[in-house]
C-alpha cells in the first residue's frame, strides 16, 4: 500500500505535477498578456503557439529521436487540408472535432510514413521525407474538384461564442485556441520525453546498437517517435487553417518545412522551450524586416530582397554566437550563474563553467 | 482594460454616428463637399495624408514583371503628392512583400489593417492569394480595391460588398478573343494552354462560351502549374493534336517557356495570348534569358492578344505621354512596359474614385460613391462596370497583333461584354487625360 502511494507520488509529483503548474502559469500569463494587448499583437501571438506546435514536435523527432524531416511543412498540409474539408460549404463543426480529426488523420499517415522513415537513415531519410513535402502540394492541384487546386479551400473563421460578448476580437479567441492547443501539447510532450518513451528517443539518437542491446526496440521507437511529431504538425496545420483563412498549395512549400527547421535550430535542438524561442523568432524577424521594401527609398531590385536578405544575416549572426540555439544560450548563462555564485546542483565544481555542454535535453 | 475597450467601443460607435450625419448632411446639400476643412473622417485618413496599403509578390515565382506595379502606382501618387494631393492630403502607400504566399498575405493584410490602420486596401495582387484575406477585409469593413487579378470572384457584392476588381475578368477576355478566332482565323483547329487555376479555367470557360465547348476536342486542351516549369509534354500533344492555332492564358514566364518549346519542336501554330501574359518587353527579356541569348523577341512574331489600356509604345497617346514622363521622373530605374502602366493606370482610378467620394470620405461613403458615381474610364480602351451590383472594373478589350520587331498594331474596334451577356462593339471615343495629369 505504501509502495503504490510513493510510486504514484513518484509519478504524478514531481513530473506531471510540475508541468500541470507550469501549464498552469502560462495559461494565466497568456490570457492576461493576450488582453493587454491589441488584436494583431494577438494575432501574431497566435502563429507563435502554432509554430511553436509543429516545432516542439519536429524537435521530439529531431533533436531527440535523430531522425531529419523535410517533409514537416507536408504533414502540416495534411491536418490543414483535414480541417478545411470538415469546415467546406460552411460546415459547421466545433473547433475540438476539427483539431482531433486533424490530429487524427496526419497520426495515421504519420505511421504509414514512419514505418518507411524507420528504415532509412541520414539523407535518405531527409530524401525521402523532401518527396513528401514535394508531393503533398501536388496533390491538391491535381485533385482540384476536392482540395480547390491552387487556390485552395477556405476556411471560416471559428467566431468568438457569445458570452464573450459581441465585441470580442476574433484574433483574441483564436489566440486562446492557439494557446491552449500549444499547453496541452507541450504538457503530453513534457511527460512523455521525462518518461520511459523519452529515455528510449535519446538512447536510440545517440546509438542505436547500443539501445537494441538494453532492449530497446528501436524501429518501434523511431515510429512512435514519428507518428507522435506528425501528429503536433497535423494540429499545427489545422490551427494554421483557422489563422489564414485559406488552404492553399503555395502556403506549403518545402520553404514551410525550412522554417520548421531553422526554428528548432535556432531555438535550441531538443527542448520544448527552444521551439518557442524559435518560432517567436520565425513570426517576429520577419515582421520587422517586411516593412522596409516600402519605407526606404532604395532601387526596388534592392528593397524587395533586402528583408530576406537580413532575415539571413539574423540567422547567421544567431548561430554564430549561440551554437546551441537560444535555449542553449539561455543555459550557458544559468551554468554560468551557478558557476559564479555557488549552488551547483549537478555536482559541478563551484567556479567552473562546461563551455562545451552538449545540445541540452528537455 | 475593460474601460479602455468601452472607450475604443465609444467612439466608434460616435465616429460612426458623426459620420451618418455627414452623410445624410452631404446628401441634402449634394455638391458641397468640395469645400470646407479636411478632418480625419476615417481610420486611415487625417487632415493631411490618406493611408493605403497593398500585399504583392515583391520575391519568388510571381515577381518578374508584377514587383513593378506597385513602385509605379506609388509613382503616380508621389506625382499626385507633390502637386498638392488630393483636396490637400498625400497619400502614403505601403507594400509589403508576400512572396505569392497565402499563409503571409493573411498575415501582412492583418499588419495593414490592423496597425498601419490603412484607410483601403489597393492593388493586392494574387488569386490564391488574395481570397485567403477577402472574407477577413469584408468583415472588417474595409474598402478592397482593384484586386490586381482577373479571377470573377472579386464581383461578389453580396458576400463581399467592400471589393472591386479593376482589370477585365478572363472570361470576358477570352470570350473576346474567342470571337476574333472566329472572325479572322475561322476553319484553323483550336488548341488551349491554360494556368489550371481560376485564371485559365475561367479563360477557358468565355472561350468555350464562345467557340462552343465540343469544337475542340480533350487533346486540345492542355494545362500547366506554375510550379512545374517543364511543359514539354503538354506543347508536344498541342503539336500532335494538329492545332494551327494555340490560346494560352498563361503568366509571362509560361508564355516564354511555351513559345520556346513549340520553336524547339518546329511547331509554329499561330499564338493568341491572354493580356496579363504577353507584355514584349518582359517575354523578350525571359526568352533571351531562357534560350541564353539564342532567340529573343523575334519568336514573338504573328502574336495575336488584347489591350485594355493604351500601347506602351504608342507615345502620341497623351496618357502614354503622361505616364511615360512620370515613369522618367519617379521611377526611371524600372523598364517602361505594361506593368509600369498597369501600376500607374490603376493608381489613376484610385484617386478618381478618392476625388469622387468628396473632402472627408468615411469608409462606406466611398464605397458608395464608387458605386454611384459614374467614374471616366481614364486610360482606360473600355469603360469602368462599377455600379451598386457590379463590382467589376473594365468592361471590355480591343485586340492586337505584335510583329518580329516587336511592333504593336491594333486591329478591330474595342468590344466590351459581361460574364453571360452577348459581346457589342463599344462606340464610345478615348478620353484625354485633364491638364495636370490628375483626375
Amino acid at each position: 500500500m505504501v509502495a503504490v502511494q510513493s510510486r504514484l507520488d513518484r509519478l504524478v509529483r514531481p513530473t506531471f505535477g510540475r508541468h500541470l503548474l507550469f501549464a498552469l502559469a502560462a495559461a494565466v500569463v497568456l490570457l492576461l498578456l493576450s488582453s493587454q494587448i491589441g488584436a494583431y499583437d494577438d494575432y501574431n501571438l497566435t502563429a507563435v503557439a502554432i509554430f511553436a506546435v509543429a516545432a516542439a514536435g519536429l524537435n521530439l523527432l529531431t533533436g531527440l529521436n535523430g531522425q531529419l524531416s523535410l517533409g514537416h511543412g507536408a504533414l502540416m498540409a495534411i491536418g490543414a487540408y483535414t480541417a478545411s474539408l470538415l469546415l467546406k460549404d460552411h460546415h459547421q463543426f466545433p473547433v475540438i472535432v476539427v483539431l482531433l480529426a486533424a490530429v487524427l488523420s496526419t497520426g495515421v499517415i504519420g505511421i504509414g510514413f514512419g514505418y518507411a522513415a524507420a528504415r532509412l537513415r541520414g539523407p535518405y531519410l531527409a530524401g525521402a521525407t523532401l518527396t513528401l513535402a514535394v508531393a503533398i502540394p501536388q496533390v491538391a492541384t491535381r485533385y482540384k474538384s476536392i482540395f480547390g487546386g491552387e487556390s485552395g479551400l477556405t476556411v471560416a473563421p471559428s467566431s468568438p461564442p457569445d458570452w464573450l460578448g459581441a465585441d470580442f476580437p476574433p484574433e483574441r479567441w483564436l489566440a486562446w485556441i492557439a494557446f491552449a492547443a500549444a499547453i496541452v501539447t507541450m504538457v503530453l510532450l513534457a511527460n512523455l520525453l521525462r518518461g520511459a518513451p523519452g529515455r528510449a528517443f535519446k538512447a536510440v539518437r545517440d546509438n542505436e546498437a547500443a539501445a537494441a542491446l538494453a532492449g530497446i526496440n528501436v524501429a518501434r521507437t523511431q515510429v512512435l517517435a514519428f507518428v507522435v511529431s506528425a501528429a503536433c504538425a497535423g494540429l499545427a496545420g489545422a490551427l494554421l487553417a483557422y489563422w489564414t483563412g485559406v488552404t492553399a498549395p503555395a502556403g506549403f512549400t518545402l520553404a514551410l518545412s525550412l522554417q520548421l527547421i531553422t526554428a528548432i535550430v535556432i531555438g535550441g535542438l531538443g527542448s520544448l522551450a527552444g521551439a518557442v524561442w524559435g518560432s517567436l523568432v520565425l513570426v517576429f524577424v520577419p515582421l520587422l524586416t517586411s516593412g522596409m521594401a516600402s519605407r526606404l527609398s532604395l532601387p526596388s531590385s534592392v528593397a524587395d530582397n533586402l528583408p530576406l536578405a537580413i532575415y539571413g544575416c539574423i540567422l547567421v549572426i544567431a548561430m554564430l554566437v549561440a551554437p546551441h540555439g537560444i535555449q542553449g544560450a539561455l543555459r550557458r548563462i544559468l551554468a554560468y550563474g551557478r558557476a559564479r555564485w555557488g549552488n551547483t546542483p549537478g555536482g559541478g565544481q563551484k567556479g567552473v563553467v562546461d563551455w562545451d555542454d552538449p545540445a541540452p535535453d528537455t | 482594460m475593460k474601460s479602455v475597450m468601452g472607450g475604443n467601443a465609444l467612439r466608434i460607435r460616435a465616429i460612426a454616428i458623426v459620420c451618418l450625419a455627414g452623410l445624410l448632411a452631404a446628401c441634402g446639400t449634394s455638391g458641397d463637399s468640395s469645400s470646407g476643412t479636411n478632418t480625419a473622417s476615417a481610420p486611415g485618413i487625417t487632415a493631411t495624408t490618406i493611408t493605403i496599403g497593398s500585399t504583392q509578390p515583391l520575391t519568388g515565382r510571381a515577381a518578374p514583371g508584377y514587383s513593378e506595379i506597385s513602385p509605379s502606382s506609388n509613382a503616380y501618387f508621389n506625382y499626385v503628392n507633390d502637386h498638392g494631393g488630393i483636396n490637400g492630403r498625400k497619400i502614403t502607400y505601403y507594400y509589403y512583400d508576400d512572396g505569392y504566399n497565402p499563409t503571409n498575405t493573411a498575415s501582412l493584410t492583418r499588419k495593414l489593417i490592423l496597425e498601419d490602420k490603412v484607410f483601403a486596401m489597393f492593388s493586392a495582387l494574387g488569386t490564391p492569394t488574395h481570397l485567403a484575406v477577402v472574407d477577413y477585409i469584408n468583415s472588417q469593413k474595409v474598402p478592397d480595391l482593384f484586386v490586381s487579378s482577373g479571377c470573377n470572384c472579386w464581383n461578389d457584392v453580396s458576400n463581399h460588398p467592400y471589393t472591386f476588381g479593376w482589370q477585365p475578368d478572363y472570361t470576358i477576355e477570352g470570350k473576346i478573343l474567342g470571337q476574333y478566332i472566329q472572325k479572322s482565323l475561322g476553319g484553323k483547329k483550336v488548341g488551349y494552354f491554360y494556368q489550371n487555376d481560376e485564371f485559365g479555367t475561367d479563360g477557358v470557360k468565355g472561350l468555350d462560351a464562345q467557340l462552343g465547348a465540343s469544337s475542340v476536342p480533350d487533346a486540345s486542351r492542355q494545362n500547366y502549374v506554375p510550379t512545374n516549369t517543364n511543359i514539354g509534354p503538354q506543347i508536344a500533344a498541342l503539336k500532335a493534336s494538329g492545332a494551327e492555332v494555340v490560346v494560352s492564358f498563361s503568366i509571362p514566364a509560361f508564355t516564354a517557356l511555351a513559345l520556346l518549346g513549340a520553336a524547339k519542336l518546329g511547331y509554329h501554330p499561330i499564338w493568341v495570348v491572354s493580356n496579363v501574359g504577353s507584355d514584349v518587353t518582359t517575354l523578350t527579356g525571359l526568352l533571351k534569358n531562357f534560350s541564353k541569348g539564342a532567340v529573343g523577341g523575334a519568336l514573338l512574331g504573328g502574336m495575336v492578344t488584347d489591350a485594355y489600356l493604351p500601347l506602351t509604345g504608342d507615345s502620341a497617346n497623351p496618357w502614354i505621354s503622361l505616364f511615360k514622363g512620370i515613369h522618367d521622373k519617379y521611377v526611371s530605374n524600372l523598364p517602361w512596359d505594361g506593368n509600369v502602366l498597369y501600376g500607374m493606370a490603376q493608381a489613376y482610378t484610385f484617386v478618381q474614385a478618392m476625388k469622387a467620394a468628396g473632402r472627408n470620405p468615411t469608409r462606406a461613403s466611398f464605397v458608395k460613391a464608387l458605386e454611384t458615381t459614374k467614374l471616366s474610364g481614364g486610360p482606360g480602351l473600355a469603360p469602368l462596370g462599377f455600379s451598386s451590383s457590379n463590382h467589376l472594373g473594365f468592361l471590355g478589350v480591343q485586340i492586337y497583333t505584335i510583329a518580329a520587331d516587336g511592333t504593336q498594331t491594333t486591329t478591330g474596334p474595342v468590344y466590351t461584354s459581361s460574364d453571360s451577356g452577348p459581346i457589342s462593339q463599344y462606340s464610345g471615343s478615348a478620353s484625354t487625360p485633364p491638364a495636370n495629369g490628375i483626375p
